[in-house]
């Protein structure tokens, strides 16, 4: 039989045991249903998740859901909104008591003082002429000013099909202002006219992101393996799906058989009742579906199938190392 | 050790390779320390399946708050001998 210590060396054992106990039970919070850019293909707006839901004003029931939450198990609060950072007390009730990402377009910066170590998740779109077609202004501009050098604080750099072969570029810039940089994909949930991937381009792509990761190593906080699953939705030769995936919030998965998936995940929207279906839009077709997150988790869930060869452990650690470093579980 | 519990052990280990599908190892060879968790890669949706086995096998119930301490099949065994001492 296949183990663990049968497949790695020293060097891989020791890094698959610094992530083995981590246990990371995480759910998704929708803090308000407002926001303060209207970008095309933004799942929460062209879904209309953000009518379901009438937000919780009163501060002291986010406090009292969070304690809630905590006896759930979750031990991370990834927060989404809307724009989190326009209720700064809601972000306060998840931040006292738990480890928290924020995820922000980052107009509006995370005031230090009151959350030194939180981590905060940059949305950007492109460059400047993809970040003014689809959300109105380049929003670099700002968001660097705001936290250039901060030390909890990353890019998620969303790479539309208009990006091939400038994806260096905004690299660059990012490093420019000392900042970490995640890739994932735009899923173009608005259908906005030459923003959907090709499959000749998601091959391009995966080479551009591999390429990326080589040659900014200290920059991109990413992994080969998870390139080839989030541009081919492929793992160990299974399709990734509805079947397959493993962000569907709990009280809402009526699969049979259930896959692998997250223990206890929910995603709440900001009336602290409603759940949504997944991670993300709840209109999307999970067959186009290219969420970063949900394809992590796919790999993370599925340990004993990588339980195989020691290529496919040592791509499982480093996907599940990309994910603890992404949401400050070890260093980066 | 007792027949009984090296029967157990024997037993739990074909339970986890028939539930579990897992290839080249038999109940004779499936080494009762080994660590299910950090190098089989069982995750607590494997020990709800194993579990429910192990109930309608043995007449016990496994709370799902105990997943965690069981991280071998002696531990395992070690907690149905005692569940079923206590039912006695
Ligand atoms: S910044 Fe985020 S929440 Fe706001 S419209 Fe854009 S994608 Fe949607
Ligand atoms: S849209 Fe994506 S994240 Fe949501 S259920 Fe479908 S595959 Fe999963």
């Amino acid at each position: 039989m296949k183990t663990v210590s049968s497949l790695l060396d020293d060097h891989w054992y020791e890094r698959y045991k610094k992530i083995s106990k981590l246990n990371i039970r995480s759910s998704i919070y929708d803090v308000t249903d407002r926001c303060n850019l209207r970008c095309k293909g933004c799942f929460f707006f062209s879904s209309g998740e953000h009518e379901r839901a009438s937000e919780e004003k009163d501060v002291a029931k986010w406090h009292a859901f969070v304690e809630k939450e905590m006896d759930r198990g979750v031990n991370l609060a990834i927060l989404i909104g809307g724009e989190p950072t326009l209720c700064m007390d809601r972000i306060e009730a998840f931040y006292k008591r738990l480890p928290t990402f924020c995820a922000t377009n980052g107009l509006i910066k995370v005031p230090r003082d009151r959350f030194p170590d939180m981590m905060v998740g940059l949305s950007l779109w492109g460059d400047a002429e993809d970040e003014i077609t689809l959300r109105g202004q380049d929003t670099f501009k700002i968001t660097s000013a705001n936290y250039e050098g901060d030390p909890h604080a990353y890019y998620l750099y969303t790479i539309t099909p208009k990006q091939l072969g400038k994806t260096e570029k905004i690299i660059k810039k990012i490093e420019g202002v000392g900042l970490k940089v995640h890739m994932q994909l735009l899923s173009n949930d608005e259908g906005v006219d030459g923003f959907s991937w090709q499959p000749e381009e998601l091959i391009e792509i995966r080479a551009e992101m591999d390429t990326m990761l080589d040659s900014y190593p200290g920059t991109v906080v990413s992994s080969k393996y998870y390139h080839e699953i989030i541009t081919t939705g492929k793992m160990l030769g299974r399709k990734f799906g509805w079947l397959e995936c493993p962000s569907v919030t709990e009280p809402r998965d009526n699969r049979d058989p259930r896959p692998k998936r997250l223990t206890n995940f929910i995603r709440w929207a900001s009336d602290l009742k409603t759940v949504h279906r997944c991670c993300t839009s709840e209109t999307r077709d999970c067959s186009t579906c290219k969420d970063g997150a949900a394809h992590m988790s796919w790999v993370m869930v599925n340990k004993r199938a990588h339980i195989k060869t020691a290529k496919d452990l040592q791509n499982w650690i480093e996907v599940y190392e990309m994910f603890a470093k992404l949401y400050q579980f070890i260093p980066w | 050790m007792t027949t009984d519990s090296t029967q157990t052990i024997s037993r739990i280990a074909e339970i986890i390779i028939n539930e579990l599908k897992l290839e080249d190892v038999t109940p004779e060879t499936f080494d009762a320390d080994l660590d299910l968790v950090d190098e089989v890669g069982i995750d607590s949706m494997d020990l709800a399946t194993i579990a429910l086995v192990l109930r309608d096998e043995y007449g016990i119930r496994i709370d799902e708050d105990d997943y965690p301490k069981l991280t071998t099949v002696r531990i395992i065994a070690e907690y149905i001998s005692s569940k079923l001492a206590d039912d006695k």
